[in-house]
């Protein structure tokens, strides 16, 4: 029973995880129509930032901003010299391109820090458990993400939808050319919006750094995810991300844990946990498959 | 009508851009091999084959997505089909035993490849009949859930390799030929490409050629002229799905190792990059793609070990600056896509 209570909260950490690369995503790919494969290169950029503030000072207080600076900044950086000259043109151009960027981030990472991954320390407050049901300990550093995941959802909404700039963003996704011959500055809009999907990056990238090492390549493989995160919840909708997190940190983390010990009721222990493991991480695919072919928008069509 | 017929020449082949290649190529081509023999540096033949191997692989990638506009990020899934059934039958073939009971296994390349073309049709008449019912951004992910599902059922199949992938001790059998001799099967893999490529331009000046490039142009105007989109992509998918299938093929003999990594998803991206690169929707834009990158990969690879850090500001470039591809800098006419 607490095993299940446990592995609940790892799915909805992980889902939570998975919203802040999937928001960012799905921000720039709806507003701006980028499909920007070097989002997971932003996730690794804030996440090195992190842990390499953390073990030259020793302060993980001074980590956090690091990271979203760093993140934040080179994002910035990309769209400035790189992006903005690709909103007019096809998608493949913005694959390789965005490819191409992939390339530079992950071997100038290697080039300046090694091909060690790196270990980030908890500091001693968040290295602790807490009683989450009766006789369920459940760390508290997995909690905060949790947390930070759902403000990170309210506050984003809040934005979105109350505030001018979300006002300006959503016209923009709707009719660009309107929006600047009222003149309002879009080049400027899409800047920030591309920015603040890269913060986020950096945040998801600086707080996995303690759960997982930090090493090269490390945002390729969880952008797979974000981009399925994306595709499941619909293209541009923050509100899809959302649930589509919730939805695939779930599925993946609850496949992982307990189909092997499923299927070692009707097989060998070894082939078991091989079949188990494919059969899990084919699970997510599956689902978004499925989901395509029964809603080929996304379970959340997004408004504009 | 009779422009495409005058486009397409003898051979079935767009001679109009840059023609002094299409004389000078073949002969490179066939001498490749001794020049490098003379030279003593025999890792330029077994360059040259995995380039003309690749070539095969990207030509069919931009069959689906150049000409038919159905951008596949799953297509590694069909090389890596291709591949295991010359890995499965050949371990058939070593063990004895029939596949599933009743597929005798076999060494035999007369066999081995069309067995890969048809396996990898199959799987792509399966994946692309699902997928095609989605469009877009939608169809990219699609395409690469697929991929990622095969990725994972052959990492799993403890039978085959799994992880490890599996060797296949001996290259394939040709009556006549020793394909253990690396010059020998470089010339099989260049009469392969050159016939596959052939195809495919015959394939995309046909009437078929020209409804799918209407399709990819305005599906709403071919729907309401009565032609039936879905069949058309869909079969322009299954070849496009057999060609890879057999560079796939090609591949597993030419390395003798076949592994889960030839259908991950990394694998597909750089398929689509080399289309990409040397320029969507022409017929050797894929070729200069594949022989571009491949070759880029190798000499920097040769200068500097983090050659990544020069390759990659150079395709930002390369998109910044040159729209339609390599393919553009030989022919200011290749844009078939934009034409």
């Amino acid at each position: 029973m607490s095993l299940v209570v446990e592995q609940l909260l790892n799915g909805v950490q992980f889902g939570a995880m998975l919203f802040l690369l999937a928001a960012g995503l799905t921000l720039i790919f709806g507003i701006m129509g980028i499909i920007n494969l070097a989002h997971g290169s932003l996730f690794m950029v804030g996440a090195y930032a992190a842990a390499l503030t953390a073990s030259k000072t020793g302060s993980f207080a001074l980590a956090v901003p690091a990271g979203l600076g760093a993140a934040a900044c080179a994002g910035v950086a990309v769209e400035l010299l790189v992006m903005r000259r690709l909103y007019a043109r096809d998608h493949l151009d913005q694959v390789l391109a965005t490819f191409g960027l992939i390339l530079f981030f992950n071997e100038m990472t290697v080039i300046l820090f090694g091909r060690q991954p790196l270990f980030v320390q908890l500091p001693a407050a968040l290295n602790v458990s807490v009683p989450v049901a009766p006789g369920v300990l459940y760390p508290v550093y997995r909690l905060l993400l949790i947390g930070l995941g759902l403000a990170v959802a309210g506050g984003l909404y809040l934005l979105i939808n109350r505030t001018r700039l979300g006002m300006l963003v959503r016209a923009g996704a709707t009719n660009r050319e309107m929006v600047r011959a009222l003149g309002v500055d879009i080049r400027l809009i899409y800047t920030a919006v591309f920015g603040l999907g890269a913060l986020l990056a950096g945040l998801a990238g600086l707080l996995s750094g303690p759960l997982t090492s930090v090493q090269v390549g490390m945002g390729e493989r969880i952008l797979i995810l974000a981009f399925v995160v994306v595709v499941i919840g619909g293209v541009g909708s923050v509100r899809g991300a959302f649930f589509g997190a919730m939805i695939v940190g779930m599925v993946d983390t609850l496949l992982r844990a307990f189909l092997p010990g499923l299927l070692r009721n009707v097989m060998a222990g070894s082939e078991a946990d091989a079949l188990g493991a494919g059969l899990s991480s084919m699970g997510v695919y599956f689902l978004m498959a499925a989901v395509l072919l029964a809603r080929p928008k996304g379970l959340f069509v997004a408004h504009g | 009508m009779d422009r495409s017929a005058l486009q397409r020449g003898a051979l079935g082949v767009d001679l109009r851009p840059g023609r002094a290649l299409w004389l000078v190529a073949p002969v490179v081509l066939a001498a490749l091999p001794f020049v490098a023999d003379a030279l003593g540096d025999a890792s330029i033949t077994t360059l040259a084959t995995r380039i003309v191997i690749l070539c095969i692989a990207a030509a069919s990638l931009n069959l689906a997505l150049g000409y038919g506009g159905m951008v596949s990020f799953g297509h590694a899934a069909f090389l890596g089909v291709g591949g295991y059934t010359v890995g499965m039958l050949y371990s058939h073939f070593v063990a004895g035993a029939p596949f599933l009971g009743f597929v005798p296994g076999t060494d035999q390349m007369l066999l081995t490849l069309p067995a890969a073309m048809i396996a990898s049709g199959l799987a792509a008449a399966a994946i692309g009949a699902l997928s095609l019912r989605t469009g877009g951004v939608q169809f990219i992910m699609i395409t690469l859930a697929f991929a990622q599902m095969l990725f994972f059922l052959f990492v799993s199949l403890k039978a085959y390799g799994g992880d490890d992938g599996m060797i296949v001790r001996r290259r394939n059998a040709l009556p006549f030929l020793d394909t253990r001799n690396d010059t020998t099967f470089y010339f099989v893999c260049l009469v392969l490409a050159a016939a596959w490529l052939g195809l495919l331009s015959r394939i995309v000046g046909s009437r078929f050629g020209l409804v799918l490039g209407g399709i990819r142009q305005s599906e709403r105007r071919m729907a309401a002229l009565g032609v039936p989109i879905y069949r058309y992509k869909l079969a322009a998918f299954v070849i496009s799905g057999m060609g890879t299938g057999l560079a796939g093929a090609l591949l597993g003999n030419f390395s003798r190792f076949v592994s889960p990594d030839m259908m991950h998803w990394t694998q597909s991206g750089e398929l689509m990059i080399m289309v990409i690169l040397g320029g969507v929707g022409t017929l050797m834009g894929p070729v200069l793609g594949a022989a571009a990158l491949i070759g880029l990969e190798t000499v920097l690879a040769g200068w500097t070990e983090h050659w990544q850090v020069v390759m990659g500001p150079l395709l930002v470039l390369i998109v910044l600056y040159l729209p339609r591809g390599l393919g553009s800098l030989v022919s200011r006419k290749a844009g078939g896509r934009h034409g």
